[in-house]
């Protein structure tokens, strides 16, 4: 029997606003335990929430970015559970009326077809703080409690574990490109629980769906459902029925295991939020908001291509995060060769910052000095080879290119006048070379190139020796 | 100082010319309450050392002829966070909890350079009507203390009633200021929703509950009010902007106004001496130049059962942070997390509170949710569209406040159908948002009964006008309980 499968994702957006959704903490990432909490964060009484208004334009602008409609009447709902972690024991969040639905993203597949991924809807909603276990002791740590949230529920459209890495890569991108969010799975600013179902080919009702918890990364994600996809297909061939259930994915085994069975549905007592009156969405309100709306990444990938003549595969590369476009166009708006600035971007600096485990803005490069790296190198002051070394410079120690190259005398040599006597001299020492030239080997050119440039400590620019070289062999 | 006899203006007159200081006073009011409250039993807390402490620096100070408030008493209900002050909700739950931060009007109370005396008696979480939920003590009617003075603000109504404070702070959800003036025989304003912020209220049904001032007096209440009105940040729902001046029309009189007495206000259930009160007063008004004819809120009859659905699932959900977690009193045998919050709050809580916390719960299930919450919230609009038909001609509605004056200590506690039916005349103001002020309006064997003057949103000057023009032309306010006093 063959099968086919169904994926939709729910993802959990953190949005990097200064304060949290209804308190004026502030909302950070990586502080000492409950530093960034007060009365309203602790569910003290008498306290009451206030709707932060950014957070609120944040999930608006991610909404819009994401194609969805907004809708016009908003009102919070209180979702009612015990936790220590959720101090008031209730969760705000929009349960009747999503800030935005109908949405979806494009995902470009392996087969370079691409294929459009509805949003059923945004809601926006608050976090929840975080325990932790140690010993015989439970410590409750609030910070993150009323950290604004947007969950974006996909539509069952996904029909490959494939599929889903591509839409979570592509909503991951466009998120970030939307700047309301940093979207980093291992800061938790990220989190996807993917629900996942089997039907026989032909069948029109979904299978019976199980529910993929606590994935750690967008790798585990595709693996978690593709072994979710064949422990479904070998339950129904062997004539069982598939379990509605929650599951994790181990990434020691790589195997999906149990965590909870689902019995009916858990009641919430959902009920619209009495201290927060419903909020209108204007036409121009939203108008406003979609003008703040940062140049998408596919907008921006056509622009690299047309206006600064990238190939298809550089403008991907580079558009893939949001502090890698932004460096590149900085780079190129200082001047620099977008051709020369995209290969450096994809291939010393990010060969530098996959062996370093660091992100472009933990290091000490800045666009400025890339930019007048490339142009040393565009204008022979500097060979190539010469500008691997001030690249490890200007990364590691933020130095600029142009006085450390001077001051290190490390300017290529291009003056006729300087090279010819070397070059006399090793031809003078390599008469075997000078033969070989004249019998029509080549790679005594080669040879001879290597012992200028020996010579001179890779200082010589090789396009000038080449051409001495020449020049002189001929007069021999 | 006797707060019978000598009203706002006359304190302030004496403050000013320096006849008396703000120390004396708080001295004298603590001095004379010590002895009154050993019969009423009105406060939870009281704030002595700090109370005088704070007068003195008033007087320091100096006090401002233009701030008729400076240097002046008052009592503050306790579920009104006050920092550094116990504040309890009269529950076990909260006994020892101290807050660290002072509700909004608790700001504007010390701004006002007013001298908090302490903290009063209550329903717990405001839930009762007769103060005798409170799992501290039972208040007693100053005008006779077998009976109860209301509730669930009864300790700040017997606390002004007995003449102890001339102010006191309350909160209304159904009635909790209203009721508990009636019955103490004072003048109680349950504000527009929106108009004094909720910050720093221990919430219990959000979408009810509002802060409001106590007072011997209309024109004493007016002042206070103004003084704690206004838009706060911190509260979503609180509204600035509208007439906060309550003081300007008071002189007006009341030539000219339409008032609508409600006949489903005087029917069933009414007790016949509360009746001809009411009656009376409407032919006050008649005599006082107004317009008095009967209109209809048919919609109230279901007041009751959607108010009791509607601020029972607000405060099921409001009280569910009462865990045992991080604040007040946590059960101490407890073996694991689902223990820690089964017995702190079972513990904790008292009986109506429980009731109250399943009702709500239950209402709010899933597969119970459109039966009965949403059901509420429907009959809800349409009691908003009775007061607004009403209000499209009328400038007032007049009615009684309660069916009945003050009833026994313990008579109505082992029935709580009983007891919420009481509160069928106050809560439909609550449902619709509406300010309500309840002012004396005669007795029956001795026992106060109250009147309410209903507006639409934010008309709280048209209250305290008719209210003040029925004042001046009646003395029930000026009869005072024979216990308290204090000279």
């Amino acid at each position: 029997m063959n099968f086919e499968t169904t994926i939709g994702l729910e993802v959990h957006v953190e949005l990097k606003t200064k304060s949290k959704m209804f308190s004026p903490s502030a909302n950070e990432f990586g502080d000492t335990p409950n530093m960034n909490t007060n009365v309203i964060d602790w569910g003290y009484p008498g306290v009451l929430p206030s709707v932060n208004k950014g957070a609120l334009e944040y999930g608006m602008r991610a909404a819009l970015a994401l194609n969805a409609t907004i809708a016009k009447e908003n009102h919070f709902d209180r979702k009612n559970y015990f936790y220590p972690d959720n101090p008031k024991a209730y969760q705000i969040t929009q349960f009747e009326q999503p800030i935005g639905h109908d949405g979806w993203v494009e995902v470009e597949l392996a087969d370079g077809k691409t294929k459009k991924i509805g949003i059923e809807e945004l809601h926006l909603e608050e976090d929840a703080g975080k325990n932790t276990h140690r010993g015989q002791s439970s410590y409750v740590d609030l910070n993150r409690q009323g950290t604004p949230l947007i969950e974006i529920v996909s539509k069952p459209d996904m029909t490959t574990p494939e599929e889903a890495y591509k839409y979570l890569e592509t909503l991951r991108q466009v998120i970030q490109f939307s700047g309301v969010s940093d979207v980093k799975m291992e800061e938790g600013s990220l989190r996807v629980d993917a629900n996942i179902s089997i039907r026989p080919v032909g069948q029109t009702e979904y299978g019976t769906k199980t529910e993929l918890k606590n994935i750690n990364s967008f790798n585990y994600l595709r693996k978690g459902l593709e072994y979710e996809e064949k422990r479904q297909a070998q339950i129904l061939l062997s004539g069982g029925t598939i379990r509605q259930e929650t599951r994790g994915y181990n990434e020691n085994t790589g195997e999906t295991v149990l965590q909870r069975v689902k019995e009916g549905s858990d009641d919430y007592r959902y009920f619209p939020e009495p201290d927060i009156p419903p909020i209108r969405i204007s036409d121009d309100w939203i108008e406003t908001v979609r003008q703040s709306i940062p140049e998408m990444p596919a907008a921006r990938r056509q622009r690299y291509i047309s206006d600064m003549g990238l190939s298809t595969a550089d403008a991907t590369v580079l558009t893939q995060s949001l502090e890698m476009a932004d460096f590149f166009e900085a780079t190129v708006a200082a001047d620099a060769d977008a051709k020369l600035a995209a290969n450096w971007l994809q291939g010393e600096v990010s060969a530098y910052l996959n062996s370093e485990k660091l992100d472009l803005a933990d290091t000490k490069l800045t666009p400025a000095n890339l930019a007048t790296m490339i142009k040393l190198i565009t204008d022979g002051t500097i060979s190539s080879k010469i500008a691997k070394k001030v690249f490890k410079e200007i990364i590691t120690n933020g130095t600029e290119p142009k006085q450390w190259v001077e001051a290190k005398g490390l300017v290529q040599l291009s003056d006729p006048a300087k090279l010819l006597p070397i070059i006399t001299e090793i031809l003078d020492n390599n008469q075997q070379s000078i033969d070989d030239f004249k019998n029509g080997k080549d790679r005594a050119i080669g040879f001879l190139v290597g012992q200028i440039m020996k010579q001179t400590r890779g200082q010589a620019n090789p396009k000038v020796v080449n051409q001495l070289l020449i020049q002189e062999l001929k007069q021999r | 100082m006797n707060f019978f006899d000598n009203d706002l203006t006359t304190i302030h007159n004496q403050l000013v010319n320096h006849e008396l200081t703000s120390y004396e006073l708080t001295k004298q009011t603590i001095d004379a309450l010590k002895v009154t409250d050993q019969t009423i039993d009105a406060f939870l807390t009281l704030d002595e050392d700090n109370a005088l402490v704070t007068a003195k620096a008033i007087d320091e100070k100096g006090i401002d002829p233009a701030n008729l408030l400076a240097g002046i008493p008052i009592a503050i209900k306790d579920n009104i966070m006050t920092k550094d002050l116990r504040t309890t909700a009269a529950s076990k739950i909260l006994e020892n909890f101290t807050p660290i931060y002072d509700a909004t009007v608790m700001e504007k109370v010390h701004a006002n350079d007013m001298v908090v005396i302490g903290k009063t008696n209550m329903d717990e979480f405001a839930m009762g009507g007769s103060t005798e939920n409170s799992a501290f003590k039972i208040t007693k009617n100053p005008w006779d203390t077998t009976k109860v003075p209301g509730g669930s603000s009864g300790g700040s109504a017997a606390a002004v009633s007995a003449g102890m404070v001339p102010f006191a702070l309350g909160s209304d959800t159904g009635g909790s200021i209203r009721q508990p003036a009636s019955f103490t025989g004072v003048v109680g304003m349950k504000p527009t929703y929106g108009r004094i912020s909720r910050w720093g209220l221990i919430a219990f049904g959000s979408s009810l509950d509002q802060i409001g001032p106590f007072s011997r007096g209309v024109k004493d209440n007016a002042a206070l009010l103004a003084a704690l009105v206004g838009e706060d940040k911190r509260d979503g729902t609180s509204v600035g902007g509208h007439d906060a001046d309550f003081t300007a029309k008071l002189d007006a009189g009341v030539k000219g106004l339409r008032i609508g007495l409600p006949k489903e206000y005087l029917g069933e259930g009414v007790q016949q001496a509360v009746k001809d009160a009411i009656l009376a007063a409407a032919d006050k008004y008649r005599e006082l130049g107004a317009t008095v004819d009967e209109v209809s809120l048919p919609h109230s009859k279901y007041g009751v059962a959607a108010y009791y659905i509607i601020s029972s699932s607000e405060a099921s959900s409001n009280l569910q942070r009462f865990d045992g977690i991080r604040y007040g009193v946590r059960a101490q045998d407890a073996k694991n997390l689902n223990d820690v919050y089964i017995d702190s709050r079972t513990q904790g809580f008292g009986p109506e509170v429980k009731r109250r916390i399943m009702l709500g719960m239950y209402s709010l299930s899933a597969g119970y949710y459109d039966a009965y919450f949403k059901k509420a919230a429907q009959v809800r609009t349409l009691m908003r569209q009775d007061f607004a038909n009403i209000f499209a001609d009328h400038d007032l509605i007049l009615g009684p406040v309660a069916p009945t004056p003050a009833y026994g200590i313990g008579a109505d506690v082992s029935d709580p159908l009983t007891m919420y039916a009481g509160d069928v005349l106050s809560v439909p103001v609550n449902m619709a948002g509406l300010p309500g002020l309840s002012l004396p309006a005669g007795f029956a064997d001795g026992l106060p009964i109250g009147m309410q003057l209903i507006g639409p949103a934010f008309a709280e000057a048209t209250l305290y006008q008719a209210g003040y023009a029925f004042e001046q032309a009646t003395d029930f306010h000026k009869q005072v309980p024979t216990l308290g006093g204090n000279d």
